[in-house]
């Protein structure tokens, strides 16, 4: 019988496979940020252990920095102390960090895949549930515990239990306005926020062959919202197009040579997954999550579901949820205004994302009650963007132009959504407090957030922007 | 690590679905940099009001659910970030077991290396423990080695966990230590990878 994408991944990396017991499983790329590895360190250093592979260790610093002026020092000492324990911990193990004064500083799942770090067939772990990222080039990747961030800088390897396997077939293609976002909010809006969970998603068909390679990122990357493991996409033509050139990838006859590896690792015709789901894009519309879980999502032209429409499970989460997000069972989606708008995180702050909204935005002004955030996912898309001008025109437009991190999609700086603001944010998780405490947050395009930013409520933007220009009588 | 054979105690009843790891450790905290102290924060947004008070309405508050080394939580508990400080919140605090019937991934990986024991039974069950745990206090018995809980009256159900699991947790071994003695494996691996490329 065939064997999966997946399959082939694993047994190629394993190194110890024992009946009934975690085979042992090698690491080719181990990345590492500041929230989740200083006890990891502390516990080498406890036992007097090295790192057994510096050099397929890579470090940056993403989550708890400012986005703000980095010449001026950190008002949040705590986190300045993390910053500083990577930066100390980095010097003493050996291994090559991208701190704050970095060209190649960013979003770890950003900066990974921009150097050529993540390539297909790779294993590929970190400290955080957005690994799942890297899925988009074939590659197993997928979030770790400090736990195990210890036992991969002491090994090299990971013990874990193999998962079962799940293909989501994507058949026809996405409609004009909608996203690779708006496709996989869609997806874990019609299957559940939890139905993957055990699994490994491939994702497959028509759909996800037409996506870029950016956009095959903020699909894997959202893998984790439904419970999976990771998220895998055969590598093609696009793949190998993306890495050629990049920092990390070779070139020359050692470029053949990888290349030829990669193309070993796809799905076989007759491979069998444990579970397989269909699901038509052609049907999609631009989505707005109204709960506080991803799941809980609706398209822009629908209303909040009234509870007699939801199955039995789903009434007291979505009761609860309504509450915290100060909502009705029947709004119109449209009718939701917005405090606050994010264009960012690990999901959406590529230079493509940030063409989209700028597209959106050009010529326009932020609502006035609104507070809109622009954060690159790295320096490089932050000097790419500036090159091309996109700077200007969100500045101009009234958004705030910030430095490279992963701000507001969680909070864990100063970008914060205040008690019940509301923001519309290309990020990964609506889950309460998750932006702030209290905060209301809406996930959605950065089609979608720059149109609310403009309107300063939700708007579908496949009619941006004639019916907006009809409504404040622009002709 | 301790071990873990046997243990009764107090079992608190936390009937929320999807309860995700920013709820169990909100970020403001994720920026120490050490492994211990996380209990004060565990549920932060739930367990005090914003003025920093203890919410006499959070479950965990009430008086016959403090010092419970059990907690009986419902379905997709732990979802979302990977962050480990979420099991080292729950340990500080003092809880040793969390039964619900199903976890998310990564989280239920985290617990076990820490020495928290999640247990997943059916629905159905966990229905009943959370009735039980809500209308009086309530106490349960937790044997690992002969995977079995039971409460002081005439409830008993057995419950399945992976030997491996069991066996680290009853003897609360170093799981890095065991991976180095596979050194040569290791090694051996690299030699050859190093040779195909």
């Amino acid at each position: 019988m065939g064997r999966t994408l997946y399959e082939k991944i694993w047994e190629k990396h394993a190194v110890v496979e024992v009946q009934n017991q975690p085979s042992l499983l090698y690491i080719d790329l181990h990345l590492v940020h500041e929230v989740t590895s200083p006890q990891a360190f502390e516990g080498l250093r406890i036992k007097n252990r090295k790192v057994r592979r510096p050099d397929l260790t890579v470090a940056t610093m993403d989550h708890s920095i400012p986005t703000t002026d980095r010449s001026l020092p950190f008002k949040d000492q705590v986190a300045k102390k993390q910053v500083d324990a990577l930066a100390k911990n980095c010097r003493e193990f050996g291994i090559q960090l991208f701190d704050l004064d970095s060209r190649n500083q960013g979003i770890v799942h950003v900066i990974a895949p921009e150097l050529g770090l993540t390539q297909p067939g790779m294993t590929i772990v970190c400290g955080d549930s957005h690994t799942s990222t890297h899925g988009a080039f074939g590659a197993l990747a997928f979030g770790i515990g400090t736990s195990e961030v210890e036992h991969v800088l002491a090994t090299q390897t990971l013990k874990q239990f193999k998962s079962k396997t799940l293909a989501i077939n994507i058949h026809g293609t996405l409609p004009q306005g909608t996203t690779a976002k708006d496709l996989i909010l869609s997806i874990i809006g019609k299957y559940g926020h939890d139905f993957a969970t055990g699994f490994v998603v491939e994702y497959r068909g028509e759909a996800i062959r037409n996506l870029t390679m950016e956009e095959r990122m903020t699909i894997c990357n959202m893998s984790i919202e439904m419970g999976a493991r990771a998220g895998l996409i055969q590598p093609d033509e696009k793949t190998f197009n993306y890495l050629k050139g990049k920092q990390a990838v070779p070139d020359g006859m050692e470029w053949e040579e990888a290349l030829a590896e990669w193309k070993k690792y796809y799905t076989d015709e007759d491979a069998e997954f444990d579970l397989t789901a269909d699901f038509n894009a052609a049907e999609i519309i631009p989505q707005v999550t109204w709960g506080t879980n991803p799941g809980q999502v609706a398209g822009i032209t629908e209303v909040i579901p009234l509870m007699e429409d939801l199955p039995a499970s789903q009434i007291g989460p979505a009761k609860k949820a309504l509450k915290y997000m100060g909502l009705q069972p029947g709004a119109p989606i449209t009718e939701i205004g917005i405090n606050k708008v994010f264009i960012g995180s690990c999901t959406n702050s590529r230079i493509e994302d940030l063409r989209k909204a700028a597209k959106i935005v050009n010529g326009y002004k932020v609502a006035e009650h609104v507070e809109a955030l622009v954060v690159p996912g790295s320096q490089l898309v932050k000097m790419l963007a500036e090159a091309e001008g996109l700077d200007q025109i969100f500045i101009s437009a009234g958004f705030q132009w910030r430095e490279a991190g992963c701000s507001m999609c969680l909070g864990m700086n100063e970008d914060l959504v205040l008690p019940e603001e509301r923001c519309a944010s290309t990020s990964n998780r609506n889950f309460e407090g998750r932006q702030g405490r209290n905060a209301r947050t809406h996930l959605v395009s950065p089609e979608m957030a720059a149109a609310a930013a403009i309107a300063g409520r939700f708007i579908d933007v496949r009619e941006w922007p004639v019916k907006y220009n009809k409504e404040v009588g622009v002709q | 690590m301790s071990g873990f054979k046997t243990l009764q105690g107090k079992a608190a009843a936390l009937d929320r679905a999807n309860v995700d790891t920013d709820q169990i450790i909100p970020k403001q905290f994720l920026k120490r940099i050490e492994k211990t102290g996380f209990g004060q924060y565990l549920f932060y947004d739930w367990r005090f009001t914003k003025d920093g008070l203890p919410n006499p309405e959070f479950e965990l508050n009430k008086e016959e659910n403090l010092g419970a080394p059990i907690l009986i939580a419902n379905e997709n508990f732990g979802c979302g970030s990977s962050r480990e400080h979420a099991p080292w919140a729950l340990g500080d605090y003092g809880f040793k077991v969390i039964i619900a019937p199903s976890f998310a991934d990564i989280f239920h990986q985290n617990c076990l290396k820490n020495g928290l024991l999640p247990i997943t039974l059916p629905a159905e069950t966990v229905e009943y423990l959370l009735k039980c745990a809500k209308s009086q206090p309530y106490e349960l018995k937790v044997d690992l080695q002969n995977q079995v809980i039971e409460d002081e009256h005439s409830f008993s159900v057995s419950f399945s966990i992976n030997d491996y699991w069991k066996k680290m947790l009853i003897n609360g071994w170093d799981e890095i230590e065991i991976t180095l003695q596979l050194e040569s494996s290791i090694s051996n691996f690299e030699e050859k990878l190093l040779a195909v490329q």
